[in-house]
């Protein structure tokens, strides 16, 4: 094979267009984070509310034949099991690492369950119908760009508004202002008259919701059915996003982006049959450059100060 | 005071079990609303584990692992930290133990044995010991960092299961099989027994004499659990914080480590490509929670949980009831016990429904 | 303080009642703060003064008792509550979001929006600018907070109550974390505000500050009003005694000192604080055996990073300490165990206590590893229980056994348990920070006659306390500390409190180093 300029070009435009896929359901489940993490709940349970949301979204379109009410139902899903996250994290102090564990621990098995109880198959369940592509009008008129975000599944769209409705609530709203004082000093928040378990809730709930959408993008965007465990560690590096990108949504994105182009390439060079770095190092890619932020090692990550800590307002 | 102490204790013992009373129901609704009877099916459930000697020894299969998780799990929670990466660790630790069995074919079994499944521990203690690390001079919080020691555990694994330490001989992605001399003895029958029961368990029984032994009876032990409770004050006592830190992450990792070797020495006799976690580091969360970090509880839930999911495979064949139930459960399980304010609330259901009964039998009376 | 016409009540308190697991906060209080005055409330370190201000503020339900304010009857949830009556709280630990800057952390919860849903940050900064003209308080509003002083962020703190429209400002311990001129400054503003109408609540258990600052004084103690004043008819004596519920002067018996060589010697000692800014700076002291050197200061002046520096909790940058003529410069607290010095920290819950652990096993927190506790690669818990009960006995720790959880003690008999395991590993320098913090007066005499029984052994001992009673009553010689430095170290039998006073506010103190 020689490298001409005209495969180059192929290649990079092979290696973008499927980057921007398979960044989308990071994205939305790593907002999501975002928001959780910022009001001061760890939600490592955004993994099984992928899951949960990839399930729904796929049997509300198998009983309906209505994909968008699908996509729908994944993230209202996806927002129910993250009301059992926050009850048992903000309600009942409990250990949020835990019951985020428990929530990934219930969502693998009760997929699994209803997949067997409800479709009477193991693995998989039988297509239905998913959501019908977008094609940009003018964005896919413009060269290399046009064949790159010109046409795609609904949600890639939808995420990039996610991000920037998410970044203005964050940072220019009322609302964000409040989020970000609750994970940062809860207390302080609680005094100044602001009702922080209202605030945690409603961000746990949304996280949960995002991810759920990212699941109904799985199930319903890309391919049109459900597989057993097929969030696949999703959620994980979603949350590896949220750290990576600072705690914002824009980062956040970014971070998704890059992890997703990580993973395009090593799609891509399996294609093309490039054996230069074996494939599973560039998948380790988003895990190690995670742990090296955290470390320090690539400019310093710290989170909010109070994420992870059940609020209690203080004894005598 | 003193009965401030017996509440604790009691409720110790009464949210765990509440939390798996509550497990079983649950999964029983599910087998209603799905149409299954669940009488039948948690007596397939029993009977799978019990039925019979071959029964027996499947169960003990099933708890090995998870009593080396689960401590793996207890020791780090005795320390105040939480293994999420035991998952990671146990499969270095099969990587380790399937490349030690290979490379030490014609060492006497006496050494190669030994050195095989000390070699899965020291990997799984290696892999621990980076979080804990991490954790223990930058402060790094473990959790994510073992999350991300998992995946890339998973990804090393695979590379070297399809590339370096791939058996030549077969297409799919297996390792070589190790030595005799490096494999555990299985009871009945030799190597190639169909009882799989084998001298596993008894390392299991040994690490949690051991592990019980070394949290309560030596001074590292009184270091872990003072850091645990309270790192300030071990610090100010002249306790070494990160010491106590990285030592328990080794020792966790250590023990994830050793469960991975025993799966390889006495079940698998090799490598095998995983495509995902196999969940006994997830279900060491549930045991070790149950137990409340305690060795010795460890022994008990890890069987309660090791016959759930052999259990839960046989009521699936015998029953058709989906062997998800148990996953189900021990979800209900884990977030009973975390949520233990939830469970002591639903504790006192019993005691309100008989004063609203005193009540207002009381009232009745004065009429 | 001349013209106190005291207007009508703007809020009445009574009956309160609130009890926490194993202790009784408040207990039947009854509390009126009249229009434009500055009412003292003040009371020893956990006679439940925050507890009743926290009440008021909706932090805390009370268990029994009402509250009026103008005349009303309300019910106070949260602090939202509070805030809507006009109810404003400056917290002992302030409640500013570090990250955020002055005008945000001001705004929050009460934020001016555009469209109801945006932040208007431009008017944030306006209403901010505003407020802090009209009381003329100066602050910058787009300071971060994490970059402005601690008097500026109390400031901050009392600018955020204002800006609610608090009619009712209550001010808990607000002088505890403030250098003397701050809190001269901080007078001032008190004074600017009662001018304009505000009631003020300044909670305190500073003798001299209440009587500078205020018009009326109610006095608690173990969580009941036991007496109710006009500052302008009463003296601190008197105060004092209601307060402490005795006389006066705390009397502690002890002879006359017997100093030996010297034992702890500091020489122009240098280290940085939390926020790694100069703390200490060139101490140079020196404490013989056989005597008590006190520490006097206000809190925030460099004394808990000496201590830190002396006990190995933190790194000298520069200088030397040296123990009987060794340089033990920064050695690790395990080696300075090893070496005879002993510590009682000031916050005995967080570096003191194993709460989760045993009696017992608290009792060898330093010396588990060592022979009997540890033989060969175990621990004899023989040995072990055996020498704690001992030191129960012998220092009279009330706890049903040796394996009771040491969280479940009262307070009292935990900083016994504290200084049964300090004294009793033979030392040669104790250093005690705060010993009395939170105790009851039995528990006082205690730790005091067992500080003194140390001197009288020969061992030096170094005593930090905020409280100048604590250090008049025990110590031989007495220094005084101020922004990091040493500003005079004197005898005992020379000082009086308003010489020690002024050195502690900064006046140019004698003596030498």
């Amino acid at each position: 094979m020689t490298f001409d300029a005209q495969t180059i070009k192929y290649l990079v435009i092979d290696i973008l267009a499927s980057t921007i896929p398979l960044a989308t359901p990071l994205i939305l489940a790593a907002v999501g984070g975002v928001f959780s993490d910022r009001s001061g709940v760890v939600n490592i349970g955004i993994e099984g509310m992928i899951l949960i949301g990839s399930f729904t979204g796929v049997l509300t379109s198998y009983y309906t034949r209505n994909p968008w009410l699908g996509f729908l139902m994944a993230g209202l899903s996806g927002c129910l099991t993250a009301w059992f996250h926050a009850l048992a994290s903000i309600k009942y102090k409990a250990n949020q690492t835990v019951s985020g564990v428990a929530v990934n621990i219930m969502a693998t098995a009760l997929t699994g369950f209803l997949l067997k109880a409800i479709f009477d198959r193991a693995g998989q369940t039988e297509r239905v119908v998913k959501l019908a592509r977008w094609t940009i009008p003018v964005i896919k008129d413009i060269p290399i760009v046009g064949e790159i975000i010109g046409s795609g599944p609904p949600p890639v769209y939808i995420a990039f508004i996610v991000v920037a409705l998410a970044h203005i609530v964050m940072f220019k709203t009322v609302l964000g202002l409040r989020i970000r004082a609750c994970g940062e000093h809860p207390e302080a928040a609680d005094t100044a008259g602001v009702n922080v378990a209202l605030i945690r809730y409603g961000c746990v709930m949304m996280s949960g919701f995002l991810a759920g959408l990212a699941g109904g993008t799985l199930s319903l965007g890309e391919l049109s059915l459900f597989k057993e465990g097929m969030s696949a560690g999703k959620g994980y590096i979603a949350l590896a996003a949220v750290i990576f990108g600072r705690w914002t949504p824009v980062g956040a994105m970014w971070a998704s982006l890059l992890f997703a182009l990580a993973d395009a390439i090593q799609l891509i060079a399996q294609n093309w049959g490039f054996t230069l770095i074996p494939q599973e190092f560039m998948l380790m890619f988003p895990y190690v450059v995670t742990m090296a932020a955290l470390a320090g090692i690539i400019g310093r990550s710290t989170g909010p100060a109070a994420s992870g800590k059940p609020y209690v307002r203080r004894g005598v | 005071m003193s009965k401030n102490g017996t509440g604790r204790r009691r409720s110790e013992l009464l949210v765990p079990l509440t939390a798996i009373f509550v497990g079983l129901l649950f999964g029983a609704v599910l087998m209603i609303l799905t149409g299954t009877n669940p009488l039948t099916a948690y007596a397939a459930l029993i009977r799978g584990c019990f039925g019979s000697w071959a029964d027996l020894s499947e169960t003990s299969v099933y708890v090995t692992p998870l009593i080396f998780t689960g401590l793996s799990l207890a020791i780090a929670y005795k320390a105040g930290l939480f293994n999420i990466g035991a998952e990671g660790q146990l499969i270095v630790g099969m990587v380790a133990a399937a490349i030690v069995g290979v490379a030490g074919t014609g060492l006497p079994r006496i050494i190669h044995l030994p050195l095989t499944i000390i070699s899965g521990a020291l990997a799984g203690a290696l892999w621990g010991a980076v979080p804990g690390y991490l954790k223990a001079k930058l402060g790094v919080h473990e959790v994510v960092n073992s999350i991300m020691m998992n995946y890339i555990a998973l990804y090393l694994s695979h590379y070297l299961v399809t590339g370096p330490i791939k058996d030549p001989k077969v297409i799919a992605p297996y390792s070589r099989e190790i030595a005799d001399s490096a494999k555990l003895t299985r009871f009945f029958g030799g190597f190639g027994s169909s009882y799989r029961f084998n001298s596993g368990i008894f390392i299991a029984v040994a690490a949690v004499v051991v592990i019980y032994l070394l949290l309560y009876k030596t001074p590292l032990g009184y270091e872990i659990r003072a850091v645990g409770n309270n790192p300030d004050a071990a610090r100010y006592a002249g306790i070494s914080v990160s010491r106590s830190v990285l030592s328990s992450m080794l020792l966790a990792g250590a023990m994830a480590g050793l469960a991975g070797a025993v799966q390889v020495c006495a079940i698998q006799y090799k490598f095998l490509d995983l495509f995902a976690f196999e969940g006994f580091g997830l279900d060491g969360i549930a045991v070790a929670l149950v137990a409340k970090g305690n060795p010795i509880g460890v022994l008990g839930s890890a069987s309660l949980f090791g016959i759930l999911q052999r259990g839960s495979q046989m009521m699936q064949g015998i029953a058709h009831v989906p062997k998800q139930v148990a996953g189900i459960v021990q979800a209900v399980v884990v977030f009973m016990v975390a949520a233990e304010g939830l469970t002591e609330g639903w504790l006192r259901i019993p005691g309100l429904v008989r004063r609203r009964l005193a009540g207002r039998s009381g009232r009745e009376d004065a009429r | 303080m001349g013209e106190t016409a005291l207007g009508a009540p703007v809020l009445e308190m009574k009956g309160i009642t609130k009890r926490f697991p194993g202790v009784l906060a408040n207990d039947g209080v009854d509390f009126t703060l009249l229009k434009g005055e500055i009412h003292a409330l003040l009371g020893e370190n956990g006679a439940g003064k925050s507890t009743l201000m926290k009440i008021l503020y909706g932090l805390y339900m009370a268990d029994a008792g009402s509250i009026r304010v103008e005349g009303k009857d309300v019910e106070i949830r949260e602090p939202n509550d509070a805030l809507r009556l006009g109810i404003g709280m400056v917290h002992q630990h302030f409640m500013l979001i570090p990250q955020f800057t002055v005008a945000e952390n001001l705004v929050l919860g009460a934020e001016p929006t555009t469209g109801g849903v945006f932040l208007d940050m431009k008017a944030a900064i306006k209403k901010v600018k505003q407020v802090s003209e009209h009381y003329g308080l100066a602050i910058d509003p787009t300071a971060r907070i994490m970059d402005i002083s601690v008097g500026m962020q109390q400031r901050v703190e009392i600018l955020k109550a204002l800006l609610r429209g608090a009619e009712i400002l209550v001010l808990d311990e607000p002088t505890a974390v403030l250098t003397p001129q701050e809190v001269a400054e901080l007078f001032t503003i008190m004074r600017n505000l009662r001018e304009r109408g505000k009631s003020i609540v300044f909670i305190s258990h500073k003798l001299k500050e209440v009587t500078e600052i205020s018009d009326r004084v109610t006095v608690v103690r173990r969580g009941r009003v036991v007496g109710s004043v006009q500052t302008s008819t009463t003296t601190v004596d008197a105060l004092a005694g209601l307060m402490v519920g005795r006389a006066v002067e705390l009397v502690v018996e002890k002879g006359p000192s017997n100093p030996g060589d010297d034992v702890l010697v500091l020489q122009d000692v240098y280290a940085l604080d939390q926020r790694r800014l100069p703390a200490v700076k060139g101490v140079s002291l020196t404490v013989r055996g056989g005597e008590i050197l006190g520490i006097a200061g206000v809190d925030g002046n460099g004394q808990n990073e000496l201590v830190e520096v002396i006990t190995g909790m933190r790194r000298a940058t520069s200088g030397k300490v040296l123990l009987k003529g060794t340089d033990i410069t920064n050695w690790d607290p395990r080696r300075l165990s090893g070496k005879g010095v002993v510590h009682i920290p000031a916050d005995r819950h967080r570096h003191g206590l194993v709460l989760d652990f045993t009696v017992a096993e608290n009792m060898v927190l330093q010396t588990y590893y060592k022979p009997p506790f540890t033989r060969g690669t175990s621990l004899n818990w023989d040995a072990i229980r055996h020498e704690a009960r001992r030191m129960i006995e012998e220092y009279d720790v009330r706890t049903p056994s040796e394996d009771t959880r040491a969280g479940s003690l009262s307070g009292g008999n935990q900083q016994k348990v504290i200084v049964a395991r300090e004294l009793s590993r033979s030392p040669e320098l104790v250093v005690a920070a705060q010993p009395t913090r939170g105790l009851d007066v039995g528990a006082i005499e205690f730790v005091h006659s067992r500080l003194v029984k140390a001197r009288d052994e020969g061992k030096a001992v170094l005593l930090v306390s905020l409280e100048l009673d604590e250090i008049m009553a025990l110590a031989d010689r007495i220094a005084v500390m101020y922004e990091g430095v040493i500003v005079g170290i004197i005898d005992r039998d020379e000082a009086t409190e308003e010489q020690l006073g002024l050195m502690m506010a900064g006046a140019a103190g004698r003596g030498g180093r």
